[in-house]
């Protein structure tokens, strides 16, 4: 076997892997916490790689320099992801939180429906180029074709996040009241949790890193448009099913996984395929391990 | 609220590194957006209230002027005799307009087999479609059979491919069931975009036949009223077909699972075959209408057969009224004749759709129409009142 | 007297937790059976086993349906159980709560009844006949249990007490041999506990029952039930007929913070 090849795909797929990571966690919380999927997740990240571009697009004109925009960008797409996060669960999901599971699922796909036509009516539903805001880094220039500074940035950034919020899970008092809550909603209300305000907080968390991951992989590829939500979010709700629904180190993993699994299908099998991989992956699994790679069985109570 | 619309105000041109501010859409979109959170807290308020009070008394149901047989009869006769005359009186473009619906009363009742009657959240229900459109496509491009060889073959086959599908996913529910729908939709239509020599690739099939009449050549608006004739005839039969289950031993299953699988069992059902029944029931009418769509439009690529169909046909559902199959004729009506009769809101249909999918399911999640369970008639000589 | 359920040494096991351990218990024909117990001590978890809801770990079920031999119902589908004539109701009412009165009766028809799809869609002559009987019968069960007034209303809009006695209608509806009952005086008053224990014997003797319940209510287990069996931590304590059970040391412990208000 070609090992450079091989090593190519590997890193192709780590760069992939990060980002359906970042977006999966935000699926994770949320149905480790209200048991609901999220379908308009992948609009947030969408929204969030246009609010980059718009960001950057300001800047750009003004004068900065690069590394400043890309901060700035991202920043704000943050911000502004972490308010329609907000919004979105205030407005479609919170009034239904004692209906059945059926409601507030079409809800989501009628929230998804919504915010891609939303962004076609006030943007635009052509592909719009996004200027590559990632500077080239030196010390990648002799292996830049196959690991170009973008890949190493996406890595990287998506590594910190997640470390950052496996410690903000550990440890801060809201994390604790997090993970008490996904355990049992009713009890973690009688001692005090404020539930309403950790499934906003979900939401804020989730959308924001589903921003950050819009903006590195907008401009890494180059393009956007209102469509890349969809293909991106079930992607990301693929990983985090691989690794376990509920579960924040799942889906990392099955963030990774999914993407080294992506990345071999589409460089030794066919690249026509590559959608096919994911989906059949999901199908699989939620057939035949629903409970993901690391997670548990759950027993109903009749 | 106010703060998540910078979408809205800026347009960026990065072709030419313009920016466009649009200050006034802005200040509109704040005007709009503080008028609506009012009218949201007002109406969430009052939903409480509704909720209170309905719990405070049972309320019982009223008699709606529906019940009365008679009448129901004769408006539906007369909605019926107005289709039949419909082609003679619009244009071919119109009429058209009117086939398109139909068909998409015909994929909404089969839908409403699955989602609302049985409660199997379904959103791969295009991949069906696209089953029979290119069952006939195929079988018509390759072997030459004729459309009204291929129509119940289509509904056939996609039957057997829903009850396939069921198989391996008996075991899931809710939204688990509704993501593999959507992967295995989506896998469909992928596999039909790849591989392109058989299935023409991304670029479709084109020249598929339009079906004939004993053999006669019919000119385009001939077919065409022809073809609508043939969709009405078959919604017709659909909602015949699709009422009288509703009202039956299987239907009446069906129900039950939808609101208690653990007591559907003790009551004696079998839930492996009633779900296998619900599918299979349900995708069977997606199949027949894939082929008399193909055999409408005479080229069919895989672009027709996207999530977003799935979405429309679920949204049409939605709104209509889960599991009543007057509300997704009313759902159909909104959905594909309103927007072509108000032009200067076509632009603004889905966003419009969308959103009232997601208010109906806040504020009436029962639809325009709500389903209603039958209400029997009973001799019973020392009834009591009480019934009302 | 033929026994009509035989359950024999049962245990239960989830993961490492043994909810049930060696459970022995017989109903013959045409008896009223109680199992009492504290909270937790696995009386449901042990009627999930009979109807085959839950494949006991251990043990083995018997049920002889009417004029048959005793037939094994390990590993069974719950709605083969049913058809084989025992029916259930739920300690947390689960009705077809969407669906009319009249409906949930005639659902549980589904069993006796044999229209298929295409019976429903050309409606031969047969069909509109079964579908006839089928709501005869089920507005004569409801009649039965004075649910009638309401046959056309939503189940879920019915009163908490009719809710009840709607699972029974539905249970009979199955035309059972043996009716198992899951707390079915819970959360109601005393006038309605009485009458509810009217109608456990009517409907016995009406339909030539065999009675298993679960309950909680002592008075009413105490003048109802013909045999008792005690169950605590998932093992059976004591068995006998209410005067034996009431004086037995072991089931006076286990209850000692219980008996105060029964």
């Amino acid at each position: 076997m070609d090992l450079q090849y091989f090593f190519e795909l590997t890193l192709s797929g780590l760069t992939r892997g990060s980002i359906y990571a970042l977006i999966a966690i935000g699926y994770t919380m949320v149905y480790g916490i209200i048991e609901l999927i999220n379908f308009a997740h992948g609009e947030v990240y969408m929204i969030g790689a246009f609010t980059g571009l718009i960001v950057a697009g300001i800047l750009g004109t003004m004068g900065f320099p690069l590394p400043a925009i890309l901060v700035l960008a991202a920043l704000v797409a943050m911000l502004y992801c972490a308010g329609y996060g907000y919004t979105i669960e205030k407005i479609a999901y919170k009034p239904l939180r004692q209906a059945g599971r059926l409601s507030p699922l079409i809800s989501a796909i009628g929230m998804s429906l919504f915010l891609q036509n939303y962004v076609i009516l006030v943007q635009t539903s052509d592909f719009v180029p996004f200027p590559s805001l990632i500077p080239e880094f030196a010390f990648l220039e002799p292996i830049a074709h196959i690991f170009g500074s973008s890949d190493f940035l996406i890595v990287v950034v998506s590594a910190v996040l997640m470390a950052g919020l496996t410690v903000f899970i550990k440890y801060t008092k809201i994390g604790k009241a997090m993970r008490a809550t996904a355990q049992n909603r009713k009890m973690a209300l009688l001692l005090g949790v404020d539930a309403d305000r950790i499934i906003s907080v979900t939401f804020i968390i989730g959308s924001a890193l589903a921003a950050v991951g819009g903006v590195l992989i907008a401009s890494h590829v180059g393009m956007v448009n209102f469509a890349i939500g969809f293909i991106a979010g079930i992607k990301a709700f693929t990983a985090a099913v691989l690794g376990g629904i509920g579960s924040l180190p799942g889906a990392m993993l099955g963030g990774l996984f999914l993407g080294l699994a992506e990345s071999f299908g589409a460089g030794y099998i066919s690249s026509d395929y590559e959608d096919v991989f994911a989906f059949s992956l999901l199908v699989i699994f939620l057939i035949f391990r629903p409970s993901g790679i690391m997670g548990k069985a759950k027993v109903e109570k009749v | 609220m106010l703060l998540t619309f910078p979408l809205v105000g800026v347009r960026f041109n990065p072709v030419e590194n313009i920016i466009q501010w649009r200050w006034r859409n802005l200040a509109l979109v704040g005007i709009g957006a503080f008028v609506l959170s009012a009218l949201w807290r007002w109406a969430l308020a009052r939903r409480e209230m509704v909720m209170v009070s309905a719990a405070g008394q049972s309320s019982f149901r009223q008699r709606s002027i529906w019940d009365n047989r008679t009448l129901r009869w004769s408006v539906g006769g007369g909605v019926v005799a107005g289709l039949v005359v419909v082609p003679w009186l619009v244009s071919t473009y119109q009429t058209n307009i009117f086939i398109s619906f139909l068909l998409y009363v015909i994929l909404g009742v089969g839908l409403n087999i699955v989602v609302g009657v049985a409660g199997l959240l379904f959103l791969g229900y295009a991949a069906f479609y696209a089953i029979g459109a290119y069952a006939y496509a195929l079988l018509n491009h390759y072997l030459g059979w004729g459309f009204w060889a291929v129509l119940p073959l289509g509904g056939a086959l996609a039957a057997v491919a829903g009850v396939l599908l069921a198989f391996p996913v008996l075991r899931l529910r809710g939204d688990y069931l509704a993501i593999v729908t959507l992967g295995f939709g989506e896998i469909v239509r992928l596999v039909l975009e790849n591989w392109s020599s058989f299935t023409g690739g991304p670029s479709g099939i084109s020249n598929i036949d339009r079906p004939g009449l004993f053999g006669q050549e019919l000119s385009v608006a001939g077919t065409n009223i022809y073809i609508y004739y043939i969709v009405l005839a078959m919604t017709l039969l659909t909602l015949v077909v699709a009422e009288r289950l509703k009202d039956s031993r299987v239907g009446r299953a069906l129900q039950a699972l939808r609101e208690d699988e653990v007591a559907c069992q003790a009551m004696g059902i079998d839930r492996v075959g009633v779900k296998l029944m619900a599918f299979g029931l349900g995708t069977a009418w997606a199949g027949f209408a894939g082929v008399i769509f193909a055999a409408k439009t005479t080229f069919i690529n895989p672009a027709s057969f996207t999530f977003f169909e799935s979405a429309i046909i679920l949204s049409i559902v939605v709104l209509g009224g889960m599991g009543s199959n007057w509300g997704v004729i009313l759902g159909a009506a909104f959905l594909v004749l309103l927007p072509e009769y108000l032009r200067a809101f076509s632009e603004y249909r889905m966003i419009l759709f969308a959103v009232a999918m997601v208010l109906m399911m806040v504020f009436r999640p029962q639809g325009m129409i709500p389903a209603r369970s039958r209400q029997y008639p009973v001799e019973d000589a020392e009834r009591e009142e009480g019934g009302r | 007297m033929e026994a009509v359920l035989d359950v024999r040494s049962v245990s239960m096991n989830f993961g490492g937790l043994r909810a049930l351990s060696d459970v022995s218990v017989t109903v013959r024909e045409g008896e009223i059976v109680a199992i009492i117990g504290p909270n937790g001590a696995g009386k449901t978890t042990f009627f999930n086993c009979v109807t085959s809801i839950y494949t006991p770990s251990e043990g083995e079920v018997y049920f002889t349906p009417r004029g048959g031999t005793p037939v094994r119902l390990n590993g069974m589908k719950p709605n083969a159980v049913t058809a084989l004539g025992m029916a259930r109701t739920f300690q947390n009412i689960r009705l077809f709560r969407n669906m009319s009165v009249l409906e949930n009766v005639m659902v549980a028809r589904h069993c006796r009844t044999r229209a298929g799809i295409f019976g429903a869609i050309f409606r031969p002559r047969w069909v509109r006949q079964e579908e006839a009987e089928i709501v005869r019968r089920s507005y004569a069960l409801l009649r039965a249990l004075g649910l009638h007034p309401w046959y056309n209303e939503l189940a879920a809009n019915l009163p908490y007490g009719q809710q009840r006695r709607l699972e029974i209608a539905r249970a009979l509806a199955t035309e059972p041999r043996l009716l198992l009952l899951d707390e079915p005086a819970a959360g109601m008053n005393p006038q309605e506990t009485a009458a509810l224990k009217d109608l456990v014997v009517r409907i016995r003797d009406q339909f030539g029952l065999a009675i298993l319940l679960i309950e909680h209510d002592m008075s009413m287990v105490m003048s109802l039930s013909e045999r008792i069996y005690v169950m605590e931590y998932g093992c059976l304590i004591a068995e006998g007929t209410p005067q034996e059970v009431r004086r037995d040391p072991r089931v006076i412990k286990a209850y000692l913070g219980e008996v105060d208000h029964a």
